[in-house]
């Protein structure tokens, strides 16, 4: 286990050494792969790792390093360097620590950690992952092949400790169970994958349902044809929904906020969506990927309403951004190893509603409903939206054909205010979530 | 031997008897192969951002990976302390893959040939601090000067050096030295108070601190990065739908990673799980296209001397006149594919297992003039600059983001248009190459490929191209 006081005398050491300030991150990690593939195992892995990381300040210069040599020796020279970097660095008036009066961690158990993950044996995961690529083989005579099966496990412990007098610690774990079939008819050939993560063994999903649901996925894909160019509403799946929280981050981070390099800028208290969307971020809710006790400068994470009804009502910011804004950290920073702390989230999802997704494709005429995004056609500082595009075409309230080769592209601004429905099924799968959601008009090319 | 003379000689005392005592751990339970890839690497990152150097971080990693092979099956273990029982309990995790007594012939190690593509004068993290915050103070001022609409610079000068050894059981013994180092610099530009548009630049490559005083200076890259996001601020909607595209040179070769690399990677190709797969000999683009890969190019960011698997890199081609000839191939998928390895087994560090990656993938160049070729299209898209791109290798659709596009109208580039993704299907796409430029130039130097969740630093070129139908996925008419 990671021990607080060792990061508090890694920081101790930098002031011992001309530092005014220092904040120290110390983390572990044992991780174990059983990947099997066409009923046979194809690769175990298994090891452990440990880093420090070292930031330190001179007045108002920074300097940061990090080792995974975590002898006395290793330690020394960290410390050493990142002292030596804080005397070249600029003054930045904003640098700091975050002030005492906010420093701490939320009392009780997260649930972040459990000691089931570390005692599952190797065979029991290997026939896991075999049972799941089982089941996607078995589900229709069109998988003829697969790309493989994975069992992985993880457990770390993380510690982190500042010159103000914060110290702390916690672990956590991970376990998942994916599969990825390949399903083949008349010259088409489409993978893809589903994918059950959790916290403990016990919340995963049956290697039954991962493998089934997998099939599905891959052979409702075969036959995928182009569509024509056309502006037409489309449904984002959960899966792909997600990914356009990532971006609404991305715009509220107090990072690209203060640069005015995000399409949500100066934007603060004004309506940014319909009145479908309640964004949150929250970093306390126990059990889930996006939770932990203290950011990742000691300050304690919290759930703050970021859209509310389509106004937006705050940005998530670390230190070091809230005071370039003028106003207090929301418990968000986050970092590596090392460095100057950047912005994360803790859950960042969006309220569901009230339909289900069935419901809501019922009532579309003509659309597209996007089971996978492909590519990086997205800009932040304009909220231009490129991506390609891989789903199935509605016609009449039903799934008529599959459809790829195309692009979805709007500007998230117009895609936000132009979320007319959002589904009532929430499920936290990563640390962002989202229900299915429906945006009114997007363009869709393709002949 | 020149063992001795290696970082891990030197600072860690290992000696060749130790490397096969570790390699006869490894094979103690049975299996085909094995190998132990020791890492040491120093990175060091620079950023300047609102004129102030925030943020300057140095570090070391070092560690050893360990992997047996068994038939189809790897075992895999590493270890980030290089004592000798940690090393030795690594070897016995991965043996566990192995059953039975091994069958391969033990041969002593033996250190090939040597060449260096990337003789470098002063590697940039051996070089000061001072030297290298110099450089992005000298791109910050640049984009400043360059235009008042430029109003917030970012720029970050990353550098590492990568000692590697690499010892096999079947025979090779190899260490080399690697340096890598890129700057990019990120503008934003606006108008009377308007919305913001960004331009980015940069380059780099297997090069020394020296290179960047002079011909990759940061002062060039502060100025492209500053053009494009005056370029942008007066760009139109992109338009939606199938057209003709036309690709400049050099950075938009990204179409040849995606729409073919990827898919003639040869771990997929065993597993015939590629859209390519058991298509060799079959034309899978316009014979005007010849497509190799090749790690062998001086100073280069995607080149190696010897790969993550010992073996010596080489010019492979994929596409010659339009045929498919070949798989990049690590030893496994090569093994497996009854052919060699091609040179192409990488990873992204110690912790990782090598799987076949590309280098640096470019089309060799054809006989049109640039100019002819833009002046053959009634109505399409002039692509220069991209972002990144991805590909779905089982049905083969790629995309790729670009950043600067023109509209061609009767032959003559009008107006600059905003980013959009392009979409293709890797065995269609290049089918409709009708005009190859003479202009090949390979990129800058800052690409970075991702597979499996590994990262590995490659390169990519083309000579202008013409491909007379793509969809374009932009929002306009």
């Amino acid at each position: 286990m990671m021990d607080a006081q060792l990061a508090a005398d890694i920081a101790r050491l930098a002031l011992d050494r001309g530092a005014t300030d220092a904040e120290c991150t110390l983390s572990e990690g044992d991780e174990f792969t059983a990947r099997v593939r066409m009923r046979s195992l194809e690769t175990l892995k298994e090891a452990g790792s440990q880093a420090a990381g070292l930031r330190v300040l001179i007045g108002r210069r920074a300097g940061s390093a990090y080792t995974s040599d975590l002898t006395r020796d290793g330690i020394r020279q960290m410390v050493e360097s990142a002292v030596e970097i804080a005397r070249v660095t600029s003054e930045d008036p904003f640098a700091g620590l975050p002030d005492e009066a906010e420093l701490g961690a939320i009392p009780g158990d997260l649930a972040l950690y459990s000691d089931e993950v570390a005692a599952i044996d190797t065979q029991e995961k290997i026939d896991r992952a075999l049972a799941a690529e089982e089941a996607a083989l078995g589900a229709d005579a069109r998988i003829v092949n697969s790309e493989g099966a994975s069992f992985d496990s993880w457990t770390g412990g993380h510690a982190f400790a500042n010159s103000r007098g914060f110290a702390g610690a916690y672990r956590r774990s991970s376990c998942s169970l994916s599969v990825t079939p390949v399903a083949k008819q008349n010259g088409s050939m489409e993978r893809d994958y589903w994918l059950s993560r959790a916290r403990a063994p016990r919340a995963l999903e049956s290697s039954a349902d991962v493998g089934r649901k997998a099939a599905e996925r891959a052979l409702r894909r075969l036959g995928a044809r182009k569509v024509q160019t056309a502006k037409v509403p489309v449904v984002f799946e959960p899966r792909t929904a997600r990914s356009l929280l990532g971006h609404v981050f991305d715009a509220v981070s107090g990072d690209t906020v203060y640069r005015t390099a995000s399409f949500l800028a100066r934007r603060l208290g004004e309506k940014v969506a319909s009145d479908q969307v309640t964004i949150v971020d929250d970093g306390t809710l126990p059990g889930l990927f996006g939770s932990s006790p203290f950011d990742d400068e000691g300050v304690p994470s919290r759930r703050t309403v970021v859209i509310e009804r389509g106004v937006l009502k705050s940005w998530l910011l670390n230190t070091y951004t809230a005071r370039k804004l003028g106003m207090k950290t929301t418990g968000n920073a986050a970092r590596g190893i090392a460095g100057n702390a950047g912005v994360g989230h803790g859950n960042f999802f969006l309220e569901p509603g009230a339909k289900s997704e069935q419901e809501i494709v019922r009532g579309i005429a003509r659309g597209l409903y996007v089971t996978e995004l492909i590519g990086f056609g997205v800009n932040v500082v304009t909220g231009d939206y490129s991506r390609g595009a891989a789903g199935l075409w509605i016609e009449n309230g039903e799934f008529a054909y599959p459809v790829s080769e195309i692009t979805v592209a709007a500007n998230l601004l117009d895609m936000l205010k132009g979320i007319t429905l959002v589904a009532n099924e929430l499920e936290f799968r990563g640390s962002t979530a989202s229900p299915a959601l429906v945006i009114g008009e997007m363009t869709v090319s393709g002949q | 031997m020149a063992l001795n003379e290696s970082l891990f000689a030197r600072k860690f005392g290992i000696a060749a008897s130790d490397l096969e005592s570790y390699l006869g751990e490894a094979l103690a339970s049975g299996g085909d192969y094995a190998d132990l890839y020791f890492e040491y690497l120093a990175s060091s990152s620079i950023s300047i951002d609102e004129s102030i150097t925030k943020s300057a971080v140095q570090g070391v990693s070092l560690g050893v990976g360990v992997r047996v092979i068994h038939g189809e099956r790897t075992g895999y273990a590493y270890s980030d302390d290089l004592n000798r029982d940690k090393i030795l309990r690594a070897c016995r995790v991965a043996s566990a893959i192995a059953k039975g007594p091994s069958t391969i012939l033990k041969t002593g190690l033996s250190q090939g040939q040597k060449r260096n593509l990337y003789p470098v004068g002063e590697a940039a993290g051996e070089a000061s601090l001072r030297d290298r915050i110099q450089l992005v103070e000298r791109a910050d001022k640049a984009a400043r000067a360059c235009d008042a609409r430029v109003f917030q610079v970012q720029a970050t000068f990353v550098d590492n050096v990568r000692h590697v050894l690499i010892a096999t059981s079947d025979g090779t013994l190899t260490d080399d030295r690697q340096p890598l180092a890129r700057i990019g610099i990120r503008v934003l530009a606006r108008e009377h108070g308007g919305a913001p548009h960004s331009g980015f630049a940069g380059g780099g490559g297997r090069i020394g601190i020296e290179a960047f005083r002079d011909e990759r200076s940061p002062e060039a890259y502060a100025r492209e990065a500053a053009r494009q996001a005056i370029v942008e601020l007066g760009a139109i909607d992109a338009p939606a739908g199938e057209m003709t595209v036309v690709l400049g040179p050099g950075w938009p070769g990204i179409l040849l990673h995606e729409a073919v690399g990827h898919g003639l990677e040869a771990d997929f190709n065993r597993k015939g799980v590629s859209a390519f797969s058991g298509r060799i000999g079959q034309k899978v683009a316009s014979e005007l296209c010849t497509v190799v890969d090749d790690g062998t190019i001086r100073n280069r960011r995607g080149s190696l001397n010897v790969d993550d698997e010992g073996v010596p890199t080489q010019q492979n081609v994929l596409i010659e006149k339009g045929v498919l000839r070949g798989y990049l191939a690590d030893k496994l998928s090569g093994r497996l594919l009854g052919s060699p390895s091609t040179g192409s087994g990488r990873r992204e560090n110690y912790q990782n297992i090598p799987m076949p990656r590309m280098t640096n993938t470019f089309m060799l160049a054809g006989e049109s003039d640039p100019e002819e070729i833009i002046r053959s299209v009634p109505k399409g898209l002039y692509c220069t600059t991209f972002g990144g791109g991805q590909v779905d290798i089982t049905s083969g659709n790629f995309v790729f983001a670009a950043s600067e596009s023109y509209l061609i109208e009767n032959g003559k580039l009008t107006r600059p248009v905003r980013g959009a993704t392009l979409i293709g299907n890797g065995p269609e796409a290049l089918k409709y190459v009708s005009m190859v430029g003479n202009d090949l130039k390979l990129d800058e130097g800052i690409g970075i490929c991702g597979k499996e969740g590994q990262s590995v630093p490659v390169g990519v070129g083309i000579p202008t191209l013409k491909i007379d139908r793509m969809t374009v996925g932009g929002t306009g008419a």
